[in-house]
């Protein structure tokens, strides 16, 4: 890419960071407890709707591994998410009942609470169902992981997607509050991704899994993306660029090694798919408010309207961080 | 007589103090060096968490950049205040902040005590050892480097190239001959007081002011000239990254770092709570006399320095992904492929599993679907059968496929029906073993029975195809194995050339013994050949069938059924 393509990327960073500075106003702060952030703290940032019963487990394991402050954007829940977020004493927690497609899917909101909060902190960005998966996450923080990535001069970490079903119909488990959602979806498909480079952002594009084997068998295209990047040591001028999947500058998305050597990466296990997932379906097909026209949906709603079932023969069930690095979907580089 | 410790500390201080309380305690005198650039602050409340100690003192203050002189004045700054102030002291301990001793002192102490006039520290002269990061090795000692490394990288690369364009070296004083090793010694005070107090100092200390890297080179060169017997070998254990930053060590280590019996491990992650509870508690009496050992943690750190530079061969992922298949293979095993030869031969699939235990697939880049092995919709990995996903990225497919099945030799079918595209990848994969009877695709069509105008056109389209496809097996850039037979060759003894291809695989051939393969029965065979020449098709990939010798009669190779195996 040459000095103007350079430059383009630039003008488009700007662009979405004044963007999300204009968003700002759509936002209403409901409890904001940022005053409370130390120096150093790793941060935590999020946009939800109606995913009351997710939270207390999502704020349970994102607190045990070692996130200090959450920061969440509540666009227009019904279901008391708002409520429940605004008691929790490390939780700040704003409202917006604007569009979540007018804001790019929430990363201008998102932004714009970057911008003003984690300059020069670790910031960890996932939805409440995407849970990370790093090496040694048994038996280390997140705070050591971070610590090495500083103390290696990397400032992002990549962290694959990796969609969890359960066996059988979803609609045949039920999912109590509070519980891990992987004692129910525990099972993932270990080998079948396809990879290519995006040259515009250098970022790699993954797709394949369940939903691809699934719903995309005429439009394999048209999968959705797994690549993410959810870790970066954040500075104000970054931006992400659609979802976590990449990043301006460009340079934080080079998570990957080009040369045969393997860097360190994670995964987020994606708890997206138990009870209630065609209703949310059907529901976020009238909303239209999803990326590419809620194209997701419409296949996943395009069936006859029961539960998929995602699991087959090959699936396999989830064990810990080391089956996932040995089946190689992702690396502890030479972190040892 | 005893150990006295120089801790050079920079950060982490509550860590720091906990060690040198322990050392201090268990009656080694300590002597701490806390990097000039820490805030005052910092600097009063660490002095002050070790103010209870007598034999703890701090010294001048230097600022310690990394790769710079300071770390060395820090050094010599801290070992003069233990060499005046502690008599008693006969072998100093260079540490970090960082550092956490492993065996308890005594051991440490009668260690030493066996070995009185040892100097422990690692020095090889650079032409012997590769360990250099960055491609500077002697030219550390004969170039100036006035710019940062770390804040000014692009001054000092510059200013190194116009260094070497000129020619310019600066000149070694006469009596050293540079030596590089780890940072961390223990050296006997008769040659740290050498070094210290010698009548030279102030012109090695000139020379390595502007040497690049000295705390690597500045005692470790200076040893060699004082020093009465010489170890090399560090009694700290640290290990380096491809990068030259340490490797640190966490609580999920415990098992291995008191395996290795060293005597002290370096860096330790501040928040490893369980290492320095284990390791600082009130240790037994110790009194074993093992040997430092630390081969297993070398072992665990040059793998994951082998991860990150080569990887896993074969494997495409989110952080691996290498862009030139030139260098890097496409797959992560042998796997072979078969052109032709399900039409030559009856149930070839079935044959092939059971001779060779390897997984046996129909053509995997078939236009309609994926013929995985047993027929199945989804295989290993979860891969799905869907030929639209499969051609959505057929290098990946077959990548993935070889890496889910590793352990297991994976076969499969290729034809001029089935999909091209992966042609050029599996001629540049040298795990491809290819192997080709050319002009097989005319048996199914001679069988079929479909209209003589149909087969030609069907013929000719295979053919212009297959053609294309050989092109690109026999150029000059193909890394695959590849065997090519025209079919008439190849029927001149067919089972023969099949067992050949199979023994080559090397598989492990069951005990059972294995079904005769049959050739497929061909009567009216040339005759057929010779109507799509006569129509002017001619099939020049199948090789020179000999004319019938007449027509109606049977042809004089009967085809037979044959034994393959031993």
């Amino acid at each position: 890419m040459g000095v103007l393509g350079t430059y383009r990327l630039r003008v488009r960073r700007r662009r979405f960071l004044l963007r999300a500075i204009r968003k700002r106003r759509e936002l209403r702060a409901v409890a904001k407890r940022t005053k409370t952030i130390k120096r150093n703290d790793i941060l935590l940032f999020s946009t939800l709707r109606n995913e009351r019963f997710r939270l207390p487990y999502f704020l349970k394991y994102y607190r045990d591994m070692g996130v200090q402050h959450f920061l969440f954007v509540d666009n227009n829940s019904t279901d008391g998410s708002l409520e429940y977020l605004a008691k929790q004493d490390d939780v700040s927690v704003w409202t917006t009942k604007h569009s979540y497609k007018n804001s790019r899917f929430g990363v201008d909101w998102l932004t714009w609470l970057q911008m003003r909060y984690a300059h020069d902190h670790w910031a960890l960005t996932v939805d409440v169902d995407e849970f990370l998966v790093f090496p040694f996450c048994d038996t280390r923080s997140l705070r050591a992981l971070t610590d090495w990535l500083d103390a290696s001069d990397v400032t992002s970490f990549g962290a694959m997607l990796l969609d969890m079903y359960p066996k059988g119909p979803l609609d045949h488990f039920h999912y109590t509050e509070g519980q891990n959602p992987f004692e129910i979806a525990s099972w993932f498909d270990s080998g079948n991704y396809t990879l290519s480079l995006n040259p515009m952002y250098d970022n790699l594009w993954i797709q394949g899994g369940p939903r691809a084997r699934q719903f995309f068998t005429d439009t394999p295209e048209q999968a959705p993306a797994l690549n993410k990047i959810p870790l970066v040591r954040w500075n104000r001028r970054y931006a992400y660029v659609s979802s976590t999947h990449a990043l301006l500058p460009r340079g934080l998305n080079k998570v990957y090694d080009q040369t045969g050597g393997e860097k360190a990466s994670g995964c987020l296990l994606h708890a997206k798919f138990l009870e209630g997932f065609a209703e949310k379906a059907a529901e976020e097909l009238v909303r239209k408010q999803h990326y590419a026209g809620s194209r997701e949906y419409i296949s996943y709603a395009s069936g006859d309207g029961t539960e998929p079932d995602f699991w087959c023969k090959w699936s396999e069930r989830y064990i810990n961080w080391r089956q996932l690095e040995m089946l190689g979907l992702m690396s502890k580089g030479n972190w040892a | 007589m005893s150990t006295g410790i120089v801790m050079l500390a920079h950060t982490a201080f509550n860590r720091a103090a906990q060690v040198a309380r322990h050392w201090s305690e268990k009656g080694c005198p300590v002597v701490i060096h806390v990097d000039n650039r820490v805030p005052e602050n910092a600097f009063l409340k660490f002095t002050k968490a070790l103010s209870d100690l007598s034999n703890v003192k701090f010294c001048a203050r230097h600022a310690c950049e990394w790769g710079t002189w300071g770390m060395v004045a820090a050094t010599q700054s801290a070992s003069e205040m233990m060499l005046a102030e502690f008599r008693e002291v006969d072998h100093v301990l260079l540490t970090s902040g960082s550092c956490l001793p492993l065996r308890p002192v005594q051991e440490l102490e009668s260690f030493l005590k066996r070995h009185p006039d040892t100097d422990f520290i690692e020095s090889a002269t650079t032409e012997d050892v590769p360990w250099t990061v960055g491609g500077l090795d002697q030219e550390r000692f004969t170039l100036r480097f006035p710019f940062s490394w770390k804040k000014h990288r692009w001054l000092f690369d510059r200013y190194v190239r116009l260094q070497r364009r000129v020619g310019f070296r600066r000149k070694t004083p006469n009596d050293l001959t540079p030596h590089m090793g780890s940072q961390w010694w223990c050296l006997t005070r008769h040659t740290l007081d050498a070094i210290l107090n010698s009548p030279d100092r102030a012109e090695h200390d000139a020379y390595f002011r502007k040497v690049w890297i000295p705390d690597e080179s500045y005692f470790q060169t200076l040893a060699r000239v004082y020093a009465r017997k010489i170890r090399s070998q560090s009694l700290t254990l640290a290990q380096f990254d491809y990068q030259g930053k340490p490797y640190i060590f966490y609580d999920d280590h415990l098992p291995l770092l008191k395996r290795s019996n060293c005597f002290i491990a370096r860096k330790i992650w501040p928040a490893s709570n369980t290492l320095y509870n284990t390791f600082l508690r009130k240790q037994s009496k110790g009194n074993s006399d093992v040997e430092p050992n630390p081969g297993r943690i070398a072992r665990l750190f040059s793998n994951a320095t082998e991860r990150r530079i080569r990887g896993r061969a074969g494997l495409y992922m989110q952080s691996r992904f290498p862009r030139n298949t030139w260098d890097h293979h496409l797959t992560s095993a042998p796997y072979s492929v078969f052109e032709g030869f399900g039409d030559v031969f009856e149930n070839f699939d079935s044959w092939l599993g059971k001779a060779t235990g390897a997984n046996v697939h129909g053509h995997l880049f078939d236009r309609d679907r994926v013929q995985f092995a047993g027929d199945q919709d989804c295989f290993c990995g979860a891969m799905s059968g869907n030929a639209a996903i499969r051609d959505y990225n057929p290098e990946g497919f077959l990548s993935s496929l070889i890496w889910n099945t590793r352990g297991e030799r994976q076969c499969f079918q290729f034809g001029p029906a089935d999909n091209q595209k992966i042609s050029k990848q599996l001629a540049t994969d040298p795990n491809a073993r290819i192997s080709v009877i050319s002009g097989a695709w005319i048996i199914p069509l001679f069988k079929s029975g479909r209209s003589f105008g149909q087969i030609r056109t069907e013929a000719a389209r295979l053919q212009k195809t297959e053609s294309k496809h050989l092109d690109i097996l026999r150029a000059s850039w193909v890394k695959a194995q590849v065997r090519i037979w025209t079919l008439a060759d190849f029927m001149e003894a067919p089972v023969e050339n099949l067992q050949s291809i199979v023994d080559e695989m090397g598989a492990h051939l069951p005990h059972k013994p294995v079904p005769a393969i049959k050739v497929t029965e061909l009567p009216g065979f040339r005759e057929f050949l010779q109507d799509l020449r006569d129509q002017g098709m001619h099939p020049w990939l199948t090789g020179d069938f000999q004319a019938p010798t007449a027509p109606g009669k049977p042809t004089p190779r009967e085809p037979r059924s044959y034994m393959a195996g031993k």
